[in-house]
Parts: C-alpha cells; structure tokens; sequence
C-alpha cells in the first residue's frame, strides 16, 4: 500500500514533467500549426544550460535563467528559419525543425561532450520529503523527512518507502507554471492577443497587432517551457546528449493520444502515461507466469515462449507506443480531440 | 475487319535514352571504379537507391512525411537474414538470388498490418504516429533478442545452396550484380507506379485529399495501398543488405536510419522521380567518406539541410532541373559568371567556417596531440589568435561577398526567368 501510494506521486510528478514539455509542443502547435520536432532538443539545451550555469550563479537562479535563454534561442530560430519556410507549407516547417534537432544535438556533443555531464540536484532539495511506513501491528504512518530509525533502521524490520523532496519540488514546479500559463492566456491582454491571433489572424493584424511577432513570442515561449521542463527534469534523471532523443517520441504520442491541439487532452494523456510507466516497472509477471499460476505447464521450446515469457516491467518502454496504437483503432481523433484529420 | 483509324504511337525516344543510360551506369561503375572500397560503396549505393525511391513513393508522391521507414527495410532484413540461415541449415530450398524478396514480402506483410493504424491520419499526425511505430518496433527488437539477436545483431553465410550458372555470390562483385539486378527492376517498377491510376490518385490525395473523398476515392485507402507497396520495395532493399553485409543488426530498425532516409531523400529532391536517386548516392558518399574525413560530419550535414529546406525546399533535383530550363532556352551562358562568383566565395566561405569547426573539434576531441592540426594543406594553431582571427575575417569577407554576388544572381536569375515567360508565351501565341 506505502509503496504504491509513493508510486503513484512519482508517476505523477514524471507526469507532470511530461506535461510540461507536451504542453508548449500542443501551444506551437495550435497556434501556429507548426509540429515542432526539436521540442526535446530544446529541453535538453535547457538542461545542459542549467547545468552550466548552475555552476556559475547557483540552482535557483538557473531555474530562471535557463528557460529565459532556451526561449531566446527559440524565437530566434522562429525569427530566422521557421518564419522562411512557413510559406512553403507544413512540411517543410516540420523538416526544418528535423534538422535543427541534427545540429542541436552535435553542438550539443561538441560543446559539453559525448557522456553525461554531472548536474545534480541542489543539496537543500536532496533527500525524502516525507516516509510513509507500514508499522506491523499498528499499520499505516506518515513520518515527515527520512522515517525514524527506531520505525525504519534495518533491525525494526518495518516496510518504508520514502518520497524525495526533488520530485515534490517537480510537481510543485510544473503545478504553478501551468497555473500561470493558464491565468496568462485567459485573464490577461496578452493572452487575449494570443487567442486573437490564433484563431483571426488577419483580423488581429489589421487591429495593429503584430500578428508574426505574437507568434514568435508563442515559439519563444513553448520553447522556454520545453527549457524549464529540462531545469528540472535533467538532474531527476540524466543529462546526456540522447536525453533528447528518448523523450521525443514520448511527447508526440502524448500529444496524439491526448488529441491534436489540445492542452486538456494533453495533460490527460501525460498523466496517464506517467502512471503507466512507472507502475509498468513494479509488475514483474509475464503471460508465462500467468499462465503457471492456473496450473498450465509453458511449453519452453514453443515459437511463442520468447514472446510470451516477456514481464510486464520489460515491456514498461513501449507501453506508451501501444497506447498510442489502441488509441487510433479506438479512438481516433484521441481523448479530448475534436479534428478529425 | 482491319481498323479503320491509325493509331499514332511514337517511341519515346527520351525514355529509352535515360533508361539505357541507367542500365549502362549500373553495368559499367563497377569496371570503373575496381577498388574494395567502391565495390562496397556501389553495392550500398544501389540497396539505398531502392530504399530511398521506396520512400519518395511515401514523401514525395504521397505527401506522408514517414519517421519510420527503417522499419520496413530492417524487417525486410530479418526476415531474409533467417530465410537464409535456414536455407543453409538445409531445412528450406530457395535460391539465394530469390531471397530479396522474402524480405519484400516481410516488408509488405509488416507495412500492411502497422500501415493499417498509421495511414488513419494523414499530415502532421501521420510523421507523429510513425515515429511512434517506430519506437515500438526498435523497443521490440531490444525485448526479443531470440529473433532480433540482441547486441550482436544475426550473422549468416550468404555462399549456400547449390550455384546456379556458376554464380555462388562469394566474391563481391557477384553480390553487386545481383544488387544492380534488382535495383534496375525495382526502379523500373516503381517508376511505373507512378504512371498507374493508383499512383496517379495518390498525387491527388497528397495535393487535394478533400476533392479526392468528393470524387468517391478512399483517401485513406489509397495512402494505405501505397504504404503497402513502398513497404514491399523497402523491404526488398533491406533483404539485399541482409545478403550484402551478412549480418543484420538491431540498429537497421533504429531511428537514426529512418532519419537518414528522410534526410537524404529530401536533400537528392522528393518533387522528381530522380531525386531520391541522388540522395542515395549522396547518403552513401556522406555515411562513409565524409564520416572517415571530419568528426563533425553530422554537424555538417545537419547544417546543409536546414540551409536546404530553407533555401531550396525542392533539393538537389529541382535546382538540376531548373538549371536545365534554362538551359535549354539557350540563356545559360548570361549565368556562367554569377555561378563561377558563388562558387568561389561559397568554397572560401565554408573553408573559412569548416576551419574554425575543426579548430573546435580538435580543442574538444584531439587536445593531447598538441595545438597544431593540418587542414586542407595548411597548419593550423588551436591556441593562436592568429588562426582563429585569419578565419574568422575570411569568413566575415568571403561572406559578404558571397551574399553581394547572391544578389546579383537573383536579379540575373529574375531576369532570366522573365524572358523565358516572353518566349513561352510567344510561342504558344504563335
């Protein structure tokens, strides 16, 4: 029970993180109908300049300055390559983007190197945030910080399972970005301009607003998420040139299963596949084991034992691909879409 | 009774040119270039021709931007890398020459059953999903290490089975006939494609899906037969490679391989059937001598495609062809000195950058062989200002003047294209 309850929260905060990058991929993509395949390799320029500058000015001034750089090198990417390619039609902007993710990805090996590099969390966020433990004979305890060693040393014997500080900060983080980004596109000029240009864009234009600049602002901006998202998520896992690589596919299948375009669906869909990630690894039981359980003996030189003998906790990788392909012989348009494209 | 009409069928005398040139290409190259190495370059050459013309079918024709082709392709390879282990285990009897394609079928079976779900959506969905799929496939071959080979990938012996004609496909240059073979065939095959109803109405699906669904067409149906038909030629390709390399490693499924394909067929041109011909070449040429010459080869190579899509999005192939327009009005010598100023501070300019890259590359990969590194002829010093200043200020120069001789060019080109609107019309009003 502790265990799956510190499961779920770490599902959820690897889904929030994956919300945070799929959330300015489903913006860019909405708004400006651009499918932005270097979404990932932005969030790994976040990551690396986190790690950079964290070695000059500290963690906490990094979670700014990070996002702030990654937004600026994408609306200069909008400025100078996207915008030349917009009138030859969608895919071209996509390819465009393809080869920006090639040369990310060298300068990225040239400049810091083809291993991982040493980004670490900050020490005041280091440790458990809080243990639940489960006491025999008294049950269920919540204990704040590392449990006590008299409930959770090796000698009481007492199943303790601990949840770290840095995921809680995790969630907290993406939690209130959302918030803004939320409050910003609904209750603010800004993001009134926003909703104008994209669904009227001539219209917002001959109002006197700068149509092709707001869109630059919006690159920016779901560049500096996808950045942010890198903040905090390079030193939860790993920071290495193929960070890029392993959660790209990732977000597009969020993005299409939680429906073209659409934020709700997205942040459904991050959930989910969080969910089912992490709780994919704890269940090491395959169709063989299943199958001794009722009593039935596998035949081992069978064509199908390879197959079948695989655990549920080694299919954890594609288990976001095969929602994928459930989702479009079901649902096609995905959870909360609206276009049948 | 005999007919009444006479019918007027002229040969096509152009076709017949260019496709005996092909076949007399294919023929020749290898007495040309005899070395080991170009016999392995030209048999890679002709197995990506297959897969990147397999691929235009989906990207160029069809308007389906694919993330996943290598799919197809390393499938293809698996299937007939175990086609022949069991041909040599004696337990099936099938030429070798016939084992191409086992993989094609492998390949079309695959591409029915995944290009049921991906060829749902068309557009920007359908690049997401196949990345996707692709995902799927490359984590499968790492979860099933019985049938993929886990790290070592499946080796095989590709001399079995009784020789026919005295062909045992030992030495290299019989592997290379064999490849030339079937490229020719599948070039042909997939050129006719393109002249059927059926590669006809994927054009329309791919300029105008909505009219095409008015006209009573499936558009879904139609894209899923020509994802069909291109997992066939593919994995004909990657049941050649199986043959050529002798072993078949899990990355021949991998993105990376996908990416390449996409990235070749565009450089090489997806908007002519020719296009994809020159990107396989080009692939080729990159992926084992630009890789033995420069470290920074994917820098280089990313940099050239998005200078590519930005400035040319019809690659190699149309600027060829447009070339030829005007040439063919008789106006290309008024674009001999614009073309000889670009060339030449295009080359300078890029030495200049490409220097200041492998200066780069030397500092982060080659810091215990000293300062000093040679490029083209000259000597370069990682640590003096010198050599960065030098080629920073022949870079800024070299710049300048190519954009100024740009310029001069577009007007050149703006005029030149003018006059041949003149010509034509006057033509047709004559």
């Amino acid at each position: 029970m502790e265990t799956f309850f510190v499961f779920f929260l770490n599902g959820l905060s690897y889904g929030l993180l994956l919300f945070m990058l799929s959330s300015g991929l489903t913006l860019i993509f909405s708004m400006m109908g651009v499918l932005n395949f270097a979404h990932a390799s932005f969030y790994m320029i976040g990551a690396y300049f986190a790690y950079t500058l964290t070695g000059v000015f500290g963690f906490f001034p990094a979670l700014i300055l990070a996002p702030l750089c990654v937004g600026l090198l994408g609306s200069a990417f909008e400025r100078f390559a996207l915008r030349r390619v917009h009138p030859f039609g969608h895919v071209p902007e996509l390819l465009v983007t393809f080869g920006l993710s090639y040369v990310v990805l060298e300068v990225v090996r040239l400049i810091w190197g083809p291993a991982n590099v040493d980004y670490r969390v900050p020490a005041v966020l280091d440790g458990p945030l809080f243990t639940l433990a489960n006491v025999k004979g008294v049950g269920l305890q919540w204990f704040a910080g590392a449990g006590a060693p008299e409930v959770c040393g090796p000698a009481a014997g007492n199943s303790c399972t601990s949840f770290p500080i840095y995921r809680g900060f995790m969630a907290g983080v993406a939690l209130a970005m959302l918030g803004s980004l939320w409050l910003l596109l609904t209750r603010t000029r800004v993001g009134l301009i926003i909703q104008a240009a994209l669904t009227h864009p001539d219209m917002a234009q001959a109002l006197g607003h700068n149509v092709p600049r707001v869109m630059m602002g919006v690159f920016g901006g779901g560049c500096a998420l996808a950045g942010l998202a890198g903040v905090i998520g390079g030193n939860a896992f790993v920071t290495e040139p193929n960070m890029a690589a392993s959660v790209g596919a990732i977000i597009f299948v969020v993005v299409v299963v939680g429906g073209m375009g659409s934020l709700a669906g997205a942040f459904l869909a991050s959930l989910i596949i969080g969910l089912l990630q992490t709780f994919a690894v704890v269940f090491d039981v395959s169709a063989i084991t299943v199958m001794q359980q009722m009593g039935m003996q596998p035949n081992y030189d069978s064509w199908a034992y390879p197959l079948l003998k695989i655990t549920v906790a080694q299919m954890a990788p594609i288990l976001p691909y095969l929602l994928l392909v459930l989702m479009l012989i079901l649902r096609p348009k995905g959870l909360l879409g609206t276009r049948e494209e | 009774m005999a007919k009444q009409t006479y019918d007027f069928k002229p040969v096509n005398v152009g076709r017949w040119v260019v496709w005996s040139a092909f076949a007399l290409i294919l023929a020749v190259a290898p007495m040309l270039f005899t070395s080991s190495l170009s016999m392995t370059m030209l048999s890679q050459m002709g197995i990506v021709i297959i897969v990147c013309l397999s691929y235009n079918m989906l990207l160029g024709q069809g308007g389906m931007l694919s993330f996943g082709h290598a799919v197809y392709v390393g499938l293809g390879a698996f299937a007939a890398i175990h086609t022949l282990n069991k041909v040599a285990a004696g337990d099936w009897h099938l030429p070798v020459s016939l084992i191409p394609l086992v993989g094609g079928l492998a390949g079309l079976a695959v591409a029915a059953l995944l290009g049921a779900v991906s060829t749902k959506k068309s557009g920007n969905t359908f690049a997401m999903i196949t990345l996707g799929v692709g995902e799927l496939v490359w984590s499968m071959s790492l979860m099933l290490p019985e049938f993929f080979g886990g790290e070592g990938g499946i080796s095989s012996n590709r001399v079995v089975g009784e020789p026919v004609m005295g062909i045992t496909f030992g030495p290299q240059t019989q592997v290379y006939g064999l490849i030339a073979v079937y490229c020719f065939i599948c070039t042909a095959l997939m050129f006719a494609f393109t002249r059927t109803p059926l590669g006809r109405i994927l054009n329309a699906v791919r300029d105008n899906p909505e009219r095409v669904a008015f006209i009573g067409y499936d558009t879904q149906r139609v894209r899923y037969f020509a994802f069909m038909i291109a997992g066939f030629f593919a994995g004909i390709a990657g049941g050649l490679g199986a043959i050529n390399f002798e072993i078949v490693t899990a990355e021949v499924v991998g993105a990376p391989r996908s990416g390449a394909y996409l990235l070749f067929t565009f450089l090489g041109g997806s908007l002519f059937f020719f296009g994809p011909i020159l990107g396989a070449v080009l692939l080729v040429l990159a992926t084992v001598l630009l890789s033995e010459l420069t470290k920074a080869w994917l820098l280089y190579l990313g940099l050239a495609f998005l200078v590519m899509v930005m400035f040319a999005p019809g690659g190699l192939s149309s600027l060829i062809m447009m070339n030829l327009r005007v040439a063919s009005h008789g106006l290309f010598k008024r674009l001999w000195w614009p073309y000889a100023g670009l060339a030449l501070t295009g080359a300078v300019a890029l030495a200049a950058f490409a220097a200041m890259v492998e200066m780069l590359y030397h500092i982060k990969l080659n810091e215990a062989l000293g300062p000093e590194m040679k490029f083209l002829g000259l000597t370069l010093h990682t640590h003096s200002g010198g050599s960065w200043g030098g080629a920073l200020a022949l870079l800024l120069v070299s710049t300048g003047l190519f954009e100024w001789t740009r310029r001069h060019f577009v007007r050149q080109w703006g005029r030149i294209q003018e006059d041949i609107e003149v010509r034509v019309a006057r033509g047709m009003g004559a």
